[in-house]
Formats: C-alpha cells, structure tokens, sequence
C-alpha cells in the first residue's frame, strides 16, 4: 500500500480545531477561577481535571453516551441543527478538546496564579477596571504560560487514540488521524506506513518538548536579567 | 482634603484609624505588622475597614453606616507601592501613561507625559523596561505614574526604603518639593522615625493598632 498524507493532515485539522476550543474555553475559566471564590468551585476543578487521570476509553465511552444518537446533546444536535458528531471529524476534535483541556487549564493556572497581586492592585489604584486589569496585566504576564499550555495542548490532540476511536471511530480518509492510521496499519502487517507516521511523530513530539524545554530556560534567564550596579 | 475615622479587625489586634490631612504630608511610623499598609490600602480601597467613615473633599468614598463603598478606580487617589510595582512587561512610558484620565479634568500643562517626566527628571528613561532602570529611578517612575493619574490625594508606602542612603536623601528633598508643588495632601508610610521627622508636617506613630500623635500640624520651617 501507498504512502498516504491524509492522517497526517486530518491530525494537523484536529489539532488545531482542538487547541483554538481549549483556548478559548481555558483562558476565560482559569480567569474566573484564580480571581473568585464561589461554591462548587473545587468541583469544577476536578471535572476539568478528570480527563487526565481517567483511561482514554473510559472518556470516550462518557462521550459516545453524552453525543451518541440517543444521547442528550447528540439527540439535541442531530433534531435542531442536522449535526452529527458520532463518526465525524467533529467527533475527534470533541475527544481531543476533552482531553487536552486540562493541560492548557493547568498551565493557565498557574501563570495567572504567579502574577503579582500588587501588579494587579496597582493598576486598579490607576483607574482599570475589571478587565482592563485582566487583558493589560494578567494575560500579558502569564503569557509564558499560556504558550506552554497551548503547545502542550497541541501535541497532545495531536496524539490522542482512545477516545478518538470510540467516539469518531476509524473511517480512513475521514476519521482516520495518526495515531489510529498508525494502530491499524500495523494491525494489517503494513509496517512502512506506520513507521513513517511513527517517526513522523516521535520527531514533532520531541521538538515540541524540546523547544518548549529551551524556550522555558530562555525565559528564566530574561526575567533574571535585572538591574545591577549604577546605584553602587 | 482626607477625613479617615475608621476600625478594621486583623488577625492580632483591632486597628484603630482616626486620622486627617489637609495639606502637607502625614506619617505613618511604627514598626513592621504595625497596620501602616492596612491604613494606607483602606483609603484606597483594595481594603474594606469594618467599620467607619472616609471622606475625602467632603464626598464619603466609604462609609460603613450609609454602605457606601467606592469603587478604587474612581477614587482619585495615587498609591505608591513599597516594591514600585511597576508594571515589568510595559516600558517607563506606558508604565506613566497607564493611568492617564481620557478626559482632562484641568488644563494643568503638568499632567502632560513629558511634563511629569521632566519634572521627576526620568524622561531619558522613557524607553527602558523596570528591569533596565535603578531604585531610585524606580522609584521616580512608581512617582510619576500615580501622580499622572491627577490624585487628589497620594499614598506612599515605604516609598524610599529600598534605596541606599545617598538616593534617599535625595529622594526625601524632591518628594518635600513635590508635595509643595502639587499641593495635594500626602500619607507616607515609614518605619524609620529620623524619616518621619524629615517629612511629615504631621506624624502619628502606631502601634498593635493604637495611634499617638507625635507632631500636630504646624507651619514647616526650612
């Protein structure tokens, strides 16, 4: 069998139909998340968190019953909107949001988290509002952070199987993203394709953790080049 | 005009504020975890007393009894940072500029950006980051960015602790001349009390909450 690109580019769609989701989803919650305190708020927490610790089939099997045909939102989609997400692209991208939500959100955490509440106070004694402090002082400063979540996002849509399987099952040219290709092509004895995309792969993992390794002591380095002498 | 009577409940003592300034500049002194800060960050607003009064120019900014609190940003009062907390990702001139009113309120030639610049002599500053610039000219830029913010009142905590001693002589002459130029009343927080003596037209020490007035108001002789 030939070579095909087309996992290739149905992985690169859904990455990045993943990442625009979780970045969207992430930034406003951890916002709200670092800034107030409200009731339920450690459950929610832990729902966003979830997909990290539980096994990919189990998330898969949470996402055929929530969009399946008889499934609340899936029956909800389907009737008012003639959309399907069982067996669809749209289904992949669902699973790969699912999963690397928590990892941007983690990552936004964070960041938002070591800002400087005095930067924050400061601005406020300026005269910014709510949002003005957010979008001029925390989202800048925690920007570092928000990279790394968002790479890291990327990479792991980008690699996502179990749920992806369940949920948009396995149609090659459709469904059909690396990881799967890869599984099936070895499960046929095709071991040329699935080593492409193996390789293919394992060297865009490694830059992304490379870079982002190299990136992160960049940044360290800048933040640590503070002022000496001139007073001395 | 600042009229602040007001108590606020912290973990070890109950503080106790009874304090006004109508010109000139009032200290703060006591030592550290003495309530100066909370003081200071009660008029602003990034804290809430329990109970009380604080008015400035007669308009109530908090009042426990009415339930009125006002929102910091429309205060009007200048807050200077113990650390600056000049905004690291923003050169000296966004950093001055951040604060800048969209409609000016007076036609004072100084609420320009090159005039405050040039008044606290940073304007070859402009274009550095806080991390390229010195204490002291830190500090002259934490000045700058909450005086551009047309105060009617200006808040300073620790303002010149963090600098060597040659800095803060020199900081502690301009900030007398400044607060004689701009004529709004200062509240300066110190823990050094030969710093009080040199600035405060006023002076209250403070102590687990308490306060003792060391120098009423009186004309400043120099």
């Amino acid at each position: 069998m030939e070579f095909s690109f087309i996992p290739i580019i149905l992985s690169l769609k859904v990455a990045f139909a993943s990442v625009i989701i979780v970045t969207c989803l992430s930034i406003p919650i951890a916002g709200l998340m670092v800034k107030h305190e409200f009731l339920g708020k450690d459950v929610i927490e832990s729902i966003i968190t979830l997909p990290l610790v539980l096994p990919p089939s189990v998330i898969g099997f949470m996402l055929l019953v929530f969009f399946g045909k008889n499934g609340p939102m899936g029956k909800l989609l389907e009737q008012w909107f003639q959309i399907r997400i069982v067996f669809t692209l749209a289904g992949a991208v669902i699973a790969a949001a699912v999963v690397s939500l928590p990892l941007m959100y983690q990552s936004v955490k964070v960041a938002m988290e070591s800002v400087d509440r005095n930067l924050e106070m400061a601005a406020r004694t300026l005269g910014a509002g709510d949002l003005r402090v957010f979008f001029t002082i925390t989202l800048p400063l925690a920007w570092n952070g928000i990279v790394a979540g968002l790479v890291l996002a990327f990479a792991r849509s980008l690699g996502e199987f179990g749920a992806t399987l369940m949920i948009a099952g396995n149609i090659p040219g459709k469904t059909q993203t690396m990881p799967l290709a890869i599984y099936f092509a070895n499960d046929a004895g095709d071991t040329g394709q699935a080593s492409i995309l193996v390789i293919i792969m394992t060297v865009f993992s490694f830059m992304v953790i490379y870079g982002l390794n190299r990136w992160g002591k960049g940044s360290r380095r800048d933040s640590r080049r503070e002022y000496r002498g001139r007073e001395g | 005009m600042l009229k602040a009577r007001f108590q606020k409940t912290l973990p070890t003592f109950e503080l106790e504020v009874d304090v006004s300034v109508s010109d000139g500049i009032l200290v703060l002194v006591g030592p550290s975890g003495a309530g100066k800060t909370t003081i200071l960050q009660c008029v602003a607003g990034l804290q809430t007393p329990s109970q009380g009064e604080i008015k400035i120019r007669g308009k109530t900014i908090f009042s426990s009894e009415h339930g009125t609190n006002i929102p910091i940003r429309n205060r009007r009062i200048g807050y200077v940072f113990q650390d600056y907390a000049l905004f690291p990702h923003m050169t000296v001139e966004k950093n001055v500029l951040y604060g800048k009113p969209k409609k000016r309120s007076t036609a004072n030639q100084v609420f320009t950006a090159v005039g405050v610049l040039e008044l606290l002599k940073i304007e070859h500053l402009r274009n550095r980051y806080p991390s390229q610039i010195s204490g002291g000219e830190k500090q002259r830029v934490a000045l700058a960015r909450a005086l551009m913010t047309e105060p009617e009142l200006l808040l300073l905590d620790e303002p010149l602790s963090a600098l060597d001693q040659d800095t803060r002589s020199l900081l502690q002459q301009e900030l007398l001349k400044l607060q004689a130029q701009w004529k709004i009343p200062f509240i300066l927080v110190t823990h050094d009390l030969q710093e009080a003596e040199m600035l405060g037209d006023q002076i209250i020490k403070l102590d687990h909450g308490k306060q003792e007035v060391i120098r009423k108001l009186q004309i400043r002789h120099n």
